[in-house]
């Protein structure tokens, strides 16, 4: 499985919740294929995907998940230690790590090689880090929404790539009818 | 009232709950008092570029936010001001220690205080600069103007103004 199939099998899971997705290809397949109020696309900023979420969860009640890639995640890897000290068990981060940087055209991670973020996450103090098969990737998501815990999730798949069109939603539209879902969903 | 005090209660009075902070000296006591004021939700990040991210997280989550940090850290910051905080329109206070200016003991700081109010006109960010301690008193201004036009807004405090000369 490549990203964009982990993205499909998660639709059912993820469509009614708040998502935070990853800049460029991410972020495209997931507006292609559940284009939602509830997905917040972060069009720019390569990295802060998982800090977003993080500041989402930690001033609001709703779960929020937040879809970030291994290459991204390596470009702010200061985010991690941030996460693991900064309890919120409404933040569920999804690390899709197919081990390479898939919108500059697949280029090799350092994840795909030594380095495990599973166990980096681990050491930064994120208690719950869960690195699953790509084909399980649905049901861990699943579990994780269900136990309220935060959750780090490292789900190792293939690299690979779809033809996708881009977002040309406005980017103020995209923020504020995220913000009114929240908004709506708090009340 | 101290002056940290005097700039906590001006954030709070503008229904600012989040903060994020990078460590400085002269910021050290505005940090303490965030820290300590039960209103609000202090969060230290790793990085600047990191903290706009969750200023901006907290933004949409319902919270107004602002961020404390060094001019020194002001280049790591460009992409996320242009394209997060300026592309989507997020309203962000910045509050800036401006290294390297009169009384500076280290000459590396002047280099990216030479650059550094250039580079906020340069990105079309309103820039105030506090250096005698009487400027403070604009702050709650300069605050409700932020939320009112949803950009980043820079505010620069010198060492003059910290040391109250």
């Amino acid at each position: 499985m490549i990203r964009s199939d982990v993205l499909k099998s998660l639709i059912p899971v993820i469509s009614d919740q708040f998502v935070v997705c990853n800049i460029g290809l991410p972020s495209q397949e997931l507006h292609m294929l559940d284009d939602q109020p509830t997905n917040f696309y972060m069009l720019g900023t390569m990295g802060l995907s998982s800090s977003i979420g993080l500041g989402l969860a930690l001033s609001q009640k709703q779960t929020i998940i937040a879809i970030d890639g291994d290459g991204s995640v390596l470009t702010n890897l200061g985010t991690l230690p941030t996460i693991g000290n900064n309890q919120a068990d409404n933040y569920i981060l999804l690390i899709i790590d197919n081990g390479s940087y898939g919108s500059t055209g697949d280029q090799p991670t350092y994840a795909g090689k030594k380095t495990s973020l599973t166990k980096v996450a681990e050491a930064c103090g994120c208690d719950n880090v869960i690195e699953c098969k790509a084909e399980d990737t649905a049901q861990v998501m699943k579990d994780a929404i269900a136990s309220k815990k935060m959750t780090v999730i490292v789900c190792k798949c293939e690299s690979g790539n779809i033809p996708v069109p881009n977002i040309t939603m406005d980017q103020v539209v995209i923020r504020d009818r995220f913000m009114k879902a929240l908004e709506a969903a708090n009340a | 009232m101290s002056i940290h005090s005097q700039i906590v209660t001006d954030m709070v009075n503008n229904n600012i709950e989040f903060i994020t902070t990078v460590p400085c000296k002269q910021l050290g006591g505005v940090i303490e008092e965030a820290e300590k004021n039960p209103s609000i939700m202090h969060v230290p990040c790793n990085k600047e570029d990191e903290g706009m991210g969750l200023c901006a997280g907290a933004f949409m989550g319902g919270k107004r936010s602002a961020i404390i940090m060094q001019n020194t850290a002001l280049g790591v910051t460009l992409n996320s001001l242009a394209t997060l905080i300026q592309f989507y329109h997020i309203p962000l206070p910045m509050l800036i220690s401006y290294r390297g200016e009169l009384g500076e003991p280290v000459a590396c700081q002047v280099e990216m205080a030479l650059h550094t109010k250039a580079l906020l006109n340069q990105m079309l960010i309103p820039t105030y600069h506090f250096h005698k301690r009487e400027d403070a008193a604009e702050l709650d201004k300069i605050l409700k103007y932020t939320f009112m036009c949803n950009k980043p807004v820079a505010i620069l405090t010198d060492a003059t103004f910290w040391k109250g000369e």
